[in-house]
C-alpha cells in the first residue's frame, strides 16, 4: 500500500471553555485516526457538532491539534516549518465552503480568485499560462464557455454556480485532497447532484481525493468510495461506504441509516429509537459517548472507551459489543488501535482472516445480506 | 402498513431493542373518514410582490384544500413561493407583498376579507404557526414559561395558575420536561427549541398548524424524532397540518396529500404515495430522481438542468419547459392548466385533451415518465 496523501494519527482538539473561575475541556476531536489515500472521496457524516469541521480546519491548519498528528504524504506536519512547505501544503490541501453566497468576494470577477490563487501557488506560469488554466479549470467543473463564466461577478451567477467556482479555485492549485465541508447543504436538491456529479469527475478525471463532510448520508452514499461516522467527537465507524451503510456494525451507524428518509422504503424508525441527543462533550469521562441512547450497551461500554478496530478488512469500529459478536472484543484481542493496525497492516490483515475463517457472523448486528 | 417489513439494516435495531418496539406504525396514513367539507380551501390565491420595477408574481393563482385532521405536504425548491404561499394563508404578508386576488376560506370564514381584529381570535386557537427558525422565533431574554403565558394572555387566558397548568400540559405533549419553563431558549438544544415551539402552537389546541420547515435546522436523527412527534401528537390531538419543506423525501411518511409548488404555481397536487410511486409531472419526477438513495445499486443520477425561472420574467407557456426533458413545441406558447391524471392534478400539456401532438413522441414520452 502506498503512502496516504492525508494520515491522521490519534487527532485531538480540545477547546477551553467558560469563564476562568470555571474553565472546562470542550473535546470537539477525540483520539481520531483515518487516512485519504489517492484519488477517493471521504466521506465524513454525523450530527451537528459532532467534531466534522473541526477535523477540516484540523487539516486545512486553521486550528492545531491538541494532541495526535496529521502526516501529509508521510511526514508530520509539525515538520512543515519553511514557508515554502507550508505553501506547498496549503495548496495541496485547499478548501471549498460551505455557504457559496459568503465565500466569493462580491466585487470581483470570478477570475480574480481563482488567477490570484495561482500567481500563488504556481509561480512558474506566466499571465498567458495562468488564464488558460482558468481557463482549463473552469471548464472542468462545468462551468461553460469558461472565458465567459471567468468575466462574471458573483452576484451573476446562482448558488450552484458559484460552488463550482469555489471548486474551480481549489483545483487550480493543484490540490492533492480537497476538503469540501458541507458543500452542496446550501443548495437546492434539483442541483446538489450536479455538483456532486462534478465531485466524482475531479477524482475520476483530475485524480483528486476529497474528505466530503456532510450530514447527508444518501448523498455521501451516492459520490464517496469510503464513509467514516463520527459521533460527539469521536469516529465511531468507518469502511467502504456500501459495507457502512448496508452491514453497518455499531449501533449508532445503525441509528442513522435508520433515520435518513427514503421515500423508495418503507419507514421503519419509531420514536422511542430517535430519543435522546448527543452528549456535551465537556470534560469526558471513559466510556463511549454512545452508550447512554444504544439499545445494546453494557456495563463495560460505560467505563471502557471502545477503541476503534478493524473487524472487517477496511471496516473499523469502535464498539464493544460488535468486537465482541465478531470474536475480537477487549478480552480476547488485546484491542489494538487502529493506527497501530494500519502501520502493521500484515498482522491486521492476517487477524482478520482469522476472523473469518473461525467462522465469526456478525450475530446480533446488522444482517450482511443488504 | 405496520412494520412489517423492515429493511434489513433497520431491522438490527429493531431486534436488539425488540421489548422497546412500540406502535407508532408513522407509515400508517391518519385519515379522517368523516371529513366532510374542507378544513381550509384556498382558491385562486395569488400574491404579488410590488418593486420599484413592476410587480412579481411570486404565488400565482393557488387552489388547495386541507380536510380535517389531514396532514398536506407542499415541497418546492427555494424561492418557488411556498413559504409565501403559507404566509399569505396564514394573513401574515407585510408589505411590499400583497394578495392580489384568490380568497382563503378557514372554517367558512374568508380570512382575506378580514381585518387584524376580525382574525384575532381565529390565530392561535384556530390556527396557529410554527416558523422555520426556531432559534429566531424565540425571544432570547425571556424564559419558555414567560413566552407562553404572553400566547395565553393575548387570547384572554389570565388565571396564572390556568396558564402554568396548561403550559406544563403542553410541554410535556412534545416530551419536554416542565423544568424548561424556567429555561432559556438558548439552554434548549435545537430540536427541543423546535418542539417547544410546536408546544406553543399546541397551547389551544387549534385545528390548523402550518409549519414552515421546522425541521431543516436539525440533523437526520433529530429531524426523525420530530416528525414522529407531529405525526403522534396529530393521532391524538387531531389537528390538520400544512407543512412546507424542500426535502420531498422527509415528508414521503408523513404526508397525506402533497402540493409540488415551481414558480409560483402548484406543479402537482394529490395522493403522496400516488406522486411519489408514479410521478406525472416532468418537474416532480425530476426532484425525485435528484435524491440518491441509501439502498439499491448506485445509479449515476442527472438531478434537473438548469434553474427555476425568475419571478419576474416568466417564459410563456409552461414555466417548466426550459428545463424539461419531455418538452415539446407547444410547451413554449401555450400555458397548462392542471389536468387530472391517474386521480391527481398535473400542469402538464402531457395531459392535456387539447394539446397532444402526434401520438408517437407523446407515447414515448409517457413510457419514460413511468420508469
Amino acid at each position: 500500500m502506498s503512502t496516504p496523501i492525508l494520515e491522521a494519527r490519534g487527532l485531538t482538539r480540545v477547546f477551553r471553555v467558560g469563564g476562568f473561575a470555571s474553565r472546562h475541556d470542550l473535546h470537539a476531536v477525540d483520539d481520531a485516526d483515518f487516512v485519504i489515500n489517492e484519488s477517493e472521496i471521504v466521506a465524513l457524516v454525523g450530527e451537528s457538532g459532532s467534531g466534522k469541521s473541526t477535523i477540516a480546519r484540523l487539516l486545512a491548519q486553521v486550528y492545531t491539534p491538541t494532541s495526535g498528528e496529521i502526516l501529509f504524504e508521510g511526514t508530520p506536519l509539525s515538520q512543515l516549518k519553511s514557508r515554502h512547505d507550508q505553501m506547498r501544503y496549503r495548496a495541496a490541501v485547499p478548501m471549498v465552503f460551505q455557504d457559496p453566497f459568503s465565500s466569493l468576494n462580491p466585487s470581483y470577477r470570478v477570475s480574480h480568485g481563482i488567477l490570484r490563487g495561482l500567481k500563488l501557488h504556481r509561480p512558474d506560469l506566466d499571465a498567458e499560462a495562468r488564464r488558460a488554466e482558468a481557463e482549463r479549470v473552469t471548464e472542468a467543473v462545468g462551468l461553460t464557455p469558461a472565458s465567459e463564466a471567468l468575466d462574471r461577478y458573483p452576484y451573476e451567477m446562482s448558488g450552484g454556480q458559484r460552488q463550482r467556482v469555489g471548486f474551480a479555485q481549489a483545483l487550480a492549485y493543484k490540490p492533492r485532497v480537497i476538503l469540501a465541508d458541507e458543500p452542496v447543504s446550501m443548495l437546492d436538491i434539483s442541483i446538489r447532484i450536479g455538483l456532486l456529479n462534478v465531485m466524482a469527475k475531479l477524482r475520476d478525471v483530475e485524480r483528486v481525493s476529497l474528505l466530503y463532510i456532510t450530514h447527508d448520508i444518501a448523498s455521501a452514499r451516492y459520490v464517496a468510495d469510503r464513509m467514516m461516522v463520527m459521533y460527539a467527537g469521536r469516529v465511531m465507524e468507518s469502511g467502504p461506504v456500501d459495507e457502512v451503510l448496508q452491514a453497518a456494525l455499531h449501533p449508532y451507524t445503525q441509528l442513522l441509516v435508520a433515520a435518513v428518509p427514503d421515500p423508495r422504503a418503507k419507514m421503519t424508525m419509531t420514536a422511542a429509537q430517535a430519543a435522546g441527543e448527543p452528549p456535551k462533550v465537556i470534560d469526558p469521562t471513559p466510556g463511549c459517548r454512545f452508550a447512554d441512547r444504544c439499545p445494546l450497551a453494557r456495563e463495560v461500554c460505560r467505563r471502557v472507551t471502545p477503541p476503534l478496530l478493524e473487524l472487517q478488512p477496511g471496516h473499523h469500529v469502535a464498539c464493544h459489543v460488535a468486537a465482541e459478536n465478531l470474536g475480537m472484543g477487549e478480552e480476547s484481542m488485546g484491542g489494538e488501535p487502529m493506527g497501530a493496525a494500519l502501520r502493521g497492516a500484515e498482522s491486521a490483515d492476517a487477524a482478520s482472516a482469522d476472523a473469518a475463517s473461525s467462522g465469526a457472523e456478525p450475530a446480533g448486528v446488522p444482517g450482511a445480506d443488504a | 402498513m405496520s412494520r412489517s417489513n423492515p429493511t434489513p439494516s433497520a431491522g438490527a435495531i429493531t431486534t436488539a431493542a425488540a421489548g422497546a418496539v412500540t406502535t407508532t406504525s408513522a407509515d400508517a396514513v391518519g385519515r379522517d373518514p368523516k371529513a366532510g367539507s374542507p378544513l381550509l380551501e384556498v382558491r385562486g390565491l395569488s400574491v404579488v410582490y410590488d418593486t420599484s420595477s413592476g410587480s412579481v408574481t411570486a404565488v400565482d393563482n393557488v387552489d388547495l384544500t386541507v380536510n380535517r385532521g389531514e396532514f398536506v405536504g407542499v415541497v418546492g425548491e427555494s424561492g418557488c413561493g411556498k413559504s409565501t404561499m403559507l404566509f399569505g394563508i396564514a394573513q401574515l404578508l407585510s408589505s411590499p407583498a400583497r394578495i392580489a386576488a384568490g380568497e382563503v376560506l378557514f372554517r367558512g370564514q374568508n380570512l382575506v376579507a378580514m381585518n387584524d381584529k376580525q382574525l384575532a381570535p381565529v390565530r392561535w386557537q384556530n390556527m396557529s404557526v410554527v416558523m422555520q427558525s426556531a432559534m429566531n422565533a424565540l425571544n432570547p431574554v425571556k424564559r419558555i414559561r414567560a413566552q407562553f403565558a404572553d400566547t395565553m394572555k393575548a387570547h384572554g387566558v389570565n388565571n396564572k395558575a390556568e396558564i402554568r397548568e396548561r403550559s406544563e400540559e403542553v410541554l410535556s405533549l412534545v416530551g419536554i420536561d416542565k423544568i424548561h419553563l424556567e429555561s432559556y431558549p438558548h439552554q434548549l438544544s435545537g430540536g427541543m427549541r423546535q418542539r417547544a415551539m410546536i408546544a406553543m402552537a399546541l397551547l389551544f389546541t387549534p385545528e390548523l398548524i402550518i409549519m414552515d420547515e421546522p425541521t431543516s435546522a436539525l440533523d437526520v436523527v433529530a429531524q426523525r424524532s420530530l416528525m414522529l412527534q407531529i405525526k403522534e401528537l396529530q393521532h391524538r390531538l387531531g389537528f390538520a397540518v400544512l407543512f412546507v419543506t424542500h426535502d420531498m423525501s422527509l415528508v414521503s411518511h408523513f404526508s397525506d396529500r402533497l402540493v409540488v409548488m415551481y414558480a409560483g404555481q402548484v406543479a402537482e397536487f394529490g395522493e403522496t404515495r400516488t406522486v411519489f410511486d408514479t410521478p406525472a409531472h416532468p418537474y416532480s419526477k425530476g426532484l425525485l430522481e435528484a435524491f440518491p438513495s441509501i439502498r439499491g445499486p448506485r445509479v449515476p443520477l442527472v438531478g434537473i438542468p438548469g434553474s427555476p425561472p425568475a419571478l419576474s420574467a416568466v417564459p410563456p407557456g409552461c414555466r417548466y419547459e426550459p428545463r424539461c426533458p419531455l418538452a415539446y413545441a407547444d410547451c413554449k406558447t401555450v400555458e397548462p392548466a392542471l389536468y387530472e391524471v391517474n386521480g391527481v392534478l398535473a400542469r402538464c400539456l402531457l395531459y392535456s385533451p387539447d394539446h397532444q401532438p402526434s401520438a408517437e413522441p407523446v407515447d414515448a414520452a409517457r413510457k419514460e415518465s413511468e420508469q
